[in-house]
């Protein structure tokens, strides 16, 4: 037996949020991991695959791939599952991830489920745990067939290092031209920047924050942090930062080990996207804002003095 | 152009979830719903591109009789027409499978819906129903135009976005700022109450495997919001 895990990349280099799934699938001790990586990837980089616990990594070499073009990718995968004789897909939960993931279950005839929390239990049938209800509530359920696709919320296990290294082979699936229907014309994205969901702290802000202007203040706590900035959902809305760093019910889900909400009500929609998180640190100067009761530390004091102080001592403390 | 809009019905984002019957129901005591958030952007902008080019928007949900209200409010907003299969929304592949019976049927030249849904965010039904029908599916979608038979859309990728082009006929799962919500005006409301329903019976997928059993729980704590 063994189990397949769909790894991706950015800035070249493998995410993290596809490590912990090689971890999570290493750790499910239903076999020997295969990890797959589609696209162009420089194979020393692969080869660290292994040092979570994957033996080998099937590489698509194909340069058709390195954008994430959803029909060829599940195409790519439901081959892979076939001629590995997988029957577990493990992968990251992410923007591509999922949409790709639907499209391998109906071609493989695989269960699917999503936003998966823990290992699944494997002591009777096969149990899983996902978040549902964007984090506020759980669901266990049993997953049936032969063949199980499991997309992992990112904090689901820790990152096990083994200290191996995988072998690197060529994958060389067959592709039509149905499978690229779809053209990428164009692609904005910030080099060099923690990607907000793969991000282990998070600094967001809010309408508190009073305007655009102001985020230099946030970026420099956030460097000092090697964090990633996010915002409320106002803030996107006007425009004040990018869309993709918005936060919450209708954003992106974070569950990152410590974040810090500057200027942010916490309302419940915020809350749903932030609930997941290890450790959640207000700054407010309402003593009254909704989040303080969500948080493990609040601070109660206006942005503008204590985020400089906050990066001052963080700097002081290195 | 004929529209189809896949629509859930879900607790209000401010909705405090807890459960009955042994933790595998949703307590819906007390609970308002409405349509899931990202798929009122999916109508939204099913609606604007009718105004801007003709055709006709039909809305579709997979539900019981308590999600009546909630269709009636698509309707109000402007959609055109309503179609509601009569079944409890088991699982995504089993939603799925209707979407893809009545998409078949309908000859749809857009199929749209929310990224996901929240309550059981699988996000996943709009890949699904794209693989059943064969046709390309693209998630999530934040900038939908359409130029005769060719679309023009933005999805959102992790730190930034990415532009794409493809032909109708295809699957969007849609997110924020494809457009604004809408709120539905007096004359909406009233010209809801004439506007066209049919009612679907489920059509019966084979046997397959699925989840089930599905026991829920609060998080560790849960008295606060977390
Ligand atoms: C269907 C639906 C979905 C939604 N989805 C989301 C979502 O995904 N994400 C999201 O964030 N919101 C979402 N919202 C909106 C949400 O309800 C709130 O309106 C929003 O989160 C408020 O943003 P905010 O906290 O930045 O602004 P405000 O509520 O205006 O809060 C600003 C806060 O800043 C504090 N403040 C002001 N000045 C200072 C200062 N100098 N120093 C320190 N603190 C200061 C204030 O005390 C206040 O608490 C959704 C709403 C709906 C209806």
């Amino acid at each position: 037996m063994s189990v397949l895990v769909f790894i991706e990349s950015a800035d070249g280099a493998i995410k993290k949020s596809s490590l912990e799934a090689i971890s999570f699938a290493a750790a499910m001790g239903q076999g020997d991991v295969t990890a797959i990586y589609l696209g162009q990837l420089e194979s020393a980089e692969l080869q660290k695959a292994g040092n979570f616990g994957a033996t080998k990594v099937l590489h698509v070499n194909d340069e058709r791939l390195n954008k994430g073009i959803i029909q060829a990718y599940a195409s790519v995968l439901a081959q892979a599952l076939e001629q590995s004789g997988a029957k577990t897909l493990v992968l990251a939960k992410s923007a591509l991830g999922d949409p790709v993931a639907a499209r391998v279950a109906i071609k493989t005839g695989a269960s699917f489920v999503s936003n998966v929390t823990a290992l699944p239990d494997t002591t009777s049938g096969f149990k899983v745990t996902r978040s549902i209800y964007t984090g506020k509530a759980f669901a266990t359920e049993e997953m049936k067939g032969d063949i199980k696709i499991l997309a992992v919320k990112k904090n689901a296990v820790d990152l096990k290092e083994t200290g191996g290294s995988a072998q690197v082979e060529a994958f060389s699936p067959q592709l039509s031209d149905s499978d690229f229907g779809v053209t990428i014309t164009k692609t904005e994205k910030q080099e060099g920047e923690v990607l907000l969901p793969e991000a282990d702290i998070v600094v967001s802000g809010g309408r508190g924050m009073k305007g655009p202007e102001n985020w230099g203040m946030l970026e420099e706590l956030a460097g000092e942090l090697g964090a990633a900035t996010g915002c409320s959902k106002p803030v996107s809305d006007i425009g004040w930062r990018p869309h993709h760093e918005h936060v919450g019910q209708t954003g992106v889900k974070v569950s990152p080990t410590l974040y810090i909400a500057v200027g942010i009500s916490g309302a419940i929609q915020h809350l749903a996207g932030v609930n997941s998180s290890k450790v959640i640190v207000v700054i407010n100067k309402d003593p009254e804002a909704p989040f303080f009761k969500a948080a493990d530390y609040g601070i109660v004091g206006d942005a503008f003095e204590v985020v400089p102080k906050l990066t001052e001592a963080i700097r002081a403390a290195k | 152009m004929k529209i189809l809009v896949c629509i859930t019905h879900v607790p209000d984002t401010t909705s405090k979830i807890s459960f009955s019957d042994n933790n595998t129901k949703l307590n819906s005591a007390g609970v308002q719903f409405i349509i899931g958030p990202y798929d009122d952007y999916a109508l939204a902008r099913a609606i604007e591109l009718k105004e801007q080019s003709g055709g006709s928007v039909t809305v579709l949900n997979v539900g019981e009789a308590d999600t009546e209200p909630t269709i009636r409010k698509a309707l109000a907003i402007g959609a055109d027409e309503a179609i509601r299969i009569n079944s409890f929304p088991k699982d995504s592949f089993f939603v799925a499978q209707q979407i893809a019976a009545v998409a078949k049927e309908g000859g749809y030249d857009l199929i749209l819906m929310g990224r996901e849904s929240i309550d059981f965010n699988g996000g996943m039904v709009h890949g699904m129903v794209g693989e059943l029908l064969g046709m390309p599916s693209v998630s999530p979608v934040m900038k939908l135009d359409i130029e005769g038979n060719t679309a023009r859309l933005a999805r959102e990728i992790e730190g930034g976005k990415e532009y794409l082009e493809l032909n109708l006929p295809f699957v969007a799962g849609c997110q924020e700022p494809i457009a604004e919500w809408k709120i539905p005006n007096m004359r909406g409301i009233m010209t809801a109450r004439t506007k066209n329903w049919t009612y679907g019976s489920r059509w019966r997928p084979r046997p397959r495997p699925s989840c089930s059993a599905t026991t829920c729980h609060r998080p560790r704590g849960g008295e606060n919001d977390r």
